[in-house]
């Protein structure tokens, strides 16, 4: 119901974890454990700066540069450090490649591991238990759910990424996208081809 | 074992949703990226931990994955401080409730700052 936040005597009230967050971050300020200003650069990187748009780019780098692509196939962690993606948590990176005969999927059945530097915070969906659960018993079922069909001759290899290592799909460059710069390839690869959710987008008036 | 339904997927598989949907789900993930970053703990002890939690709170029903998988997350720090000594239950408390009382006294519209507690 909508109504009118001037009437409150009071400032509003956040919610119960909220105060929970707040009281942890005061006893932890106060004992100088943690540094203010390093919490804010964290929420805003996490908020503004990282997200699909970076692993975006390592898939539209590697459809167009068969080199890149296989130094990111050797060595994921180094090669996406050097465009300044890292993980903080020091974690490794390995990507996975889809071809025609194998489609890749990822999956964290532990808790909500996901390469973080190139992806971002994970969606609701891959963080629920649902997903969690169903993804490794039965993948083409969740595949289906995603409006991912894939030719019977393809073969669905799920990973299961850890606190150690976090899988990104290299998923297949649609065709229809010869001569297309990296630009316009980056915005043909979305966030769940990359978890081997999706596919990539078909271009505009291309092939479908 | 039931199979647990399956969330409609398709519905959030935009670009643009926003990283969080609550600002203190991004405090209470950025507050753990600090401490591990600091040296408090490593992430594998982190994941460990927080792996267990999940465990026990989905076992009696189905996580969606919003709310309450950071419902989850600070249950997890939350003990976890409190095991190392860093915040104890009652600090948390007497400190949640003093933020608690300082938003019920606080003019709207004016900064709500703690009183020294």
């Amino acid at each position: 119901m909508p109504h009118d936040h001037s009437d409150h005597p009071h400032a509003l009230l956040p919610p119960e974890p909220a105060l929970r967050v707040k009281a942890l971050e005061t006893i932890l300020r106060d004992k100088g454990l943690i540094d203010p200003a390093a919490l804010e650069e964290i929420i805003d990187t996490y908020q503004n700066k990282i997200g699909p748009q970076n692993g975006a780019r390592v898939v539209a780098k590697a459809w167009l540069d068969d080199d890149f692509r296989a130094a990111l196939m050797q060595d994921a962690t180094s090669v996406v450090r050097d465009l300044g993606f890292y993980g903080r948590q020091g974690e490794h990176m390995v990507v996975v490649e889809n071809t025609p005969d194998q489609h890749n999927m990822v999956v964290c059945t532990l808790c909500s591991c996901y390469p973080w530097p190139l992806l971002g915070i994970p969606p609701g969906w891959y963080k629920s238990d649902a997903y969690r659960a169903s993804a490794v018993r039965e993948p083409r079922k969740v595949l289906a759910e995603f409006g991912v069909i894939l030719p019977k001759g393809t073969a669905v290899r799920v990973w299961d990424s850890t606190a150690e290592v976090r899988y990104l799909v290299l998923p297949m460059r649609p065709q229809g996208t010869e001569g297309m710069d990296e630009d316009a390839l980056a915005a043909l690869v979305t966030r769940d081809s990359m978890i081997g959710t999706g596919l990539a987008r078909q271009p505009e008036g291309g092939a479908s | 074992m039931d199979c647990p339904s399956l969330p409609d997927f398709t519905a959030a598989t935009g670009l643009e949703e926003p990283a969080f949907t609550e600002p203190w789900h991004a405090q209470v993930l950025a507050l753990t990226v600090h401490l591990n970053e600091a040296g408090q703990f490593t992430w594998a002890e982190w994941v460990n931990r927080f792996s267990t939690v999940l465990r026990q709170h989905g076992a009696e029903r189905s996580l969606n994955g919003g709310e309450d998988y950071f419902n989850a997350w600070l249950a997890t720090l939350e003990a976890f401080l409190s095991d190392r000594g860093m915040a104890s239950a009652a600090q948390v408390e007497h400190t949640r409730a003093a933020w608690e009382e300082a938003y019920l006294t606080t003019p709207h519209g004016a900064p709500v700052t703690l009183k020294q507690v």
